[in-house]
């Protein structure tokens, strides 16, 4: 018998923790129950994206979305919607409290964006490869080995214009080209799914969503490249993502999907997974190959390139996961299709893990050429609180911090270069104005300082001195030549570093001090940091208008800085103070206040 | 030095057999050590250089490059907690400084009775719920300072 309704519930890790599992468990239970579960089907999907509002439920075919949905709702949902027809008004997306949003197509969340990556995840059970095939799966497969060359594949993929969205955008088909050149041999096909930068996951939730697309993909390239052996790097710290994938290329071996004489053409392809043990400099391509080797993660100079010597002195392609998702429905709609997307250097879509200080946090796709304030403020919703938006940033530790006046670029990975940012893997970070950009600068190089893997002098010792930096000025000791200083030291780390992590390690430094130079001076030479990030350069205040004399600040003072008796004026000795804000926090009337 | 020696398993054994051959093999395999005992513990790492032919001095150059490994082992609870750009962002590091202070030990160390150990982790990729930490796999999301005692409270009942 045929379903008559679909109960989507995402599986991605967000609304997994949030209780997304047990609200699965309940669906199928009480259904069952009800003698319902023939013509209801309950499916686990990959990310929906919509991370802010999850858990999500989505009910097919009337595309109804349902928001932070709790196990206890489920019986709701069956007997109101699954049984009588009827939408469960309190639990849909509801941004103003005024007009009810039914649809995920009616959610300006979703409303620009366009998916190619991500085109099934949240649709499909990424365990079942049915359901993969069903939505064209490995289509592309058999187009590739029974109807084109090679050749044909390296130059559909140069049509198409993809380029590698690890970060650095060089040209997918060219990457195959050079490793296809190589004489015969073996070579290898490597997935880099070491997704390090903090603050970003797409990856991981595309490898949870859609496993399969990534297979394929890889299939695709061995043999457009003549590797019949593939490696996929991935984070030991994403077990479901892990889980999926094992899943995934156990399924595609038993239907001769891979293997050897993938459905008899008489090309053998086989992938093994390996383990990533948290080091972020692995995401290089030389290190990765390093790692997967079984040392020491440390990148080596290029040239030569792994496409000529990769791993084992082999020719090697390494990819990334959103890049590979790119290649199936390139080879199904054709170069030409996929190249009328983007802008006129940058073809496709991008996925950006949206997060930080904006309402509607989550994991987006969009068509290149979008722009940041579509990103922010139509699909993020704006910032969250009522806050001043201050910047953006991408890229993560390698990338720039984008400015205000900047926010109609249209994405590419020239206009965002242009600006002293980059593409970056798709961390998008929205920051407000009650974040300090010394303060950000110290998080991402306090990061790099901590990942250098420390074979280079530039980035080993630039990288500390930096810190050095960053840590006297939010700490009040700073002074003009310091700046000085610090701009140098980018420089040489750039020109002379050894690999992608220490050239661009300076960038969040060279963007704030570019943009906000202001803040830097004001830290320098007024002491002061306006957002009160910085702990050691704020001052608490006692409003003499405003305070009772009560005696609480005082009593809660952990450093005996506050003197005053009952009913008088109480004063703050900033010599004492800590700056732990306890009297602040305690204070009922207001009168105590930081700056 | 009085270290608690420990024993392979049959489990590790066959997989180390599996894995043997293979070039590459000595991350796969340390990954599996520290998922049977939770940390690397030296006596193993012996018998693994023995069985792979690596020099104990490279094992060691490995287990310390990579933040994965550990030398010791942790508590019976460990809480990660996140210090990804949008936990930060949105006050992890306050999150970890109050774990620290409720439990009086610092990063990396375990609380005298071994229940527990505090970790700072780069992004568990779930920034949607921001602040995130994280307690044997379980996850505590939307954190505010104020929530810090009822988590230790909970897995110091389960013991």
């Amino acid at each position: 018998m045929a379903y008559q309704s679909y109960v989507l519930v995402c599986g991605g890790t967000a609304c997994c923790s949030g209780g997304g599992d047990r609200i699965v468990e309940e669906f199928k239970r009480q259904l069952k129950e009800q003698n319902l579960d023939e013509t209801v089907q309950v499916v686990a999907t990959g990310c929906l994206g919509f991370c802010e509002q999850g858990p999500i439920v989505k009910i097919l075919p009337q595309g109804t979305f349902y928001v932070q949905v709790k196990a206890e709702d489920v019986k709701e949902i069956i007997a109101e919607h699954l049984v009588k027809g009827r939408v469960v008004q309190r639990l849909c997306y509801d941004p103003e409290q005024a007009k009810k949003l039914v649809a995920e197509a009616n959610i300006p969340f979703y409303q620009k964006q366009y998916r190619i990556v991500l085109r099934n995840c949240g649709v499909i059970d990424p365990e079942k490869i049915e359901d993969y095939i069903a939505r064209d799966g490995y289509k592309a497969i058999e187009k590739v080995l029974f109807e084109m060359t090679p050749e044909q594949v390296v130059d559909e993929m140069l049509k198409s214009g993809l380029r590698g969205r690890g970060g650095a955008g060089f040209p997918t088909g060219m990457k195959w080209k050079f490793a296809q050149q190589q004489p015969k041999g073996q070579k290898y096909m490597v997935c880099n799914a070491d997704e390090g930068d903090p603050g970003a996951y797409m990856d991981r939730s595309t490898l949870e969503g859609d496993p399969h697309s990534v297979l394929e993909a890889m299939i695709i390239a061995g043999y457009a490249i003549g590797a019949t052996k593939g490696f996929i790097y991935i984070r030991a710290e994403y077990p479901l993502a892990i889980h999926r994938l094992q899943v995934a290329i156990k399924q595609a071996t038993e239907l001769g999907l891979l293997g050897k004489d993938i459905l008899g053409s008489g090309f053998d392809f086989e992938i093994e997974l390996r383990f990533g043990a948290g080091a972020f400099v692995c995401g290089e391509e030389t290190a990765l190959l390093q790692s997967i080797e079984g040392l020491r993660g440390m990148p080596r100079p290029r040239p030569p390139f792994p496409a000529v010597k990769g791993l084992w002195g082999r020719p090697t392609v390494i990819n990334n996961i959103e890049t590979l998702a790119n290649i199936p429905v390139i080879i199904n709609k054709g170069a030409e299709w996929f190249s009328k997307i983007g802008t006129a250097t940058t073809k496709g879509t991008k996925v950006f893990a949206l997060t930080g200080k904006v309402n509607n946090s989550g994991l987006i796709e969009v068509p290149m050429g979008t722009t940041l304030r579509e990103i922010i403020f139509d699909i993020g919703g704006g910032i969250r609180g009522g806050h001043q938006f201050k910047a953006a940033q991408t890229g993560g530790p390698s990338g720039g911090i984008i400015p205000p006046q900047f926010l109609d670029t249209p994405i590419d990975y020239e206009s965002l270069a242009k600006i002293g940012s980059i593409m970056g893997s798709g961390g998008l970070i929205v920051m407000d104005e009650t974040d300090c950009v010394v303060d950000i600068a110290k998080f991402y190089l306090d990061f790099t300082v901590d990942e250098s893997c420390g074979k280079c002098a530039p980035c080993r010792i630039g990288g500390r001195k930096l810190l050095n930096y960053l840590n006297k000025i939010a700490e009040g000791r700073g002074t003009e030549q310091d700046i000085v200083d610090m701009q140098q030291i980018c420089d040489a780390m750039n020109k002379a570093s050894l690999c992608g992590l220490g050239q661009t390690a300076s960038n969040p430094v060279r963007s704030t001090l570019r943009y906000f130079m202001d803040e830097y001076l004001e830290h320098i030479k007024d002491k002061k940091c306006r957002s009160g990030k910085c702990s050691k350069l704020v001052a608490y205040k006692i409003d003499p208008a405003k305070c009772k004399g009560c005696t609480m600040c005082a009593r809660k003072c952990p450093a005996g800085a506050i003197t005053g008796t009952v009913k008088q004026l109480h004063v703050i000795d900033r010599a004492k103070c800590v700056k732990c804000g306890a009297c602040e926090a305690t204070c009922k009337f207001g009168a105590i206040s930081h700056g | 030095m009085s270290e608690k020696l420990e024993t392979m398993t049959p489990e590790l054994k066959a997989f180390i057999e599996e894995w043997k051959a293979k070039p590459g093999n000595l991350i796969m395999v340390l990954h599996q050590v520290q998922q049977t005992y939770g940390y690397i513990p030296r006596n193993i790492a012996l018998e693994i250089s023995e069985l792979l032919s690596v020099p104990l001095a490279k094992i060691y150059g490995v287990v310390t490059f990579y933040n994965f490994f550990k030398l010791q082992k942790a508590g019976k609870y460990i809480v990660q907690v996140c210090l990804g750009t949008a936990c930060y962002l949105r006050g992890g590091d306050d999150i970890i400084k109050e774990f620290e202070k409720q439990l009086g030990v610092g990063v990396n160390a375990t609380t005298p009775d071994g229940l527990f150990s505090v970790e700072a982790v780069r992004c568990l990729g779930c920034c949607g719920l921001a602040p995130v930490a994280v307690v044997n796999g379980e996850v505590h999301g939307k954190l505010d300072k104020g929530m810090v005692a009822g988590i230790i409270e909970k897995y110091r009942k389960l013991g």
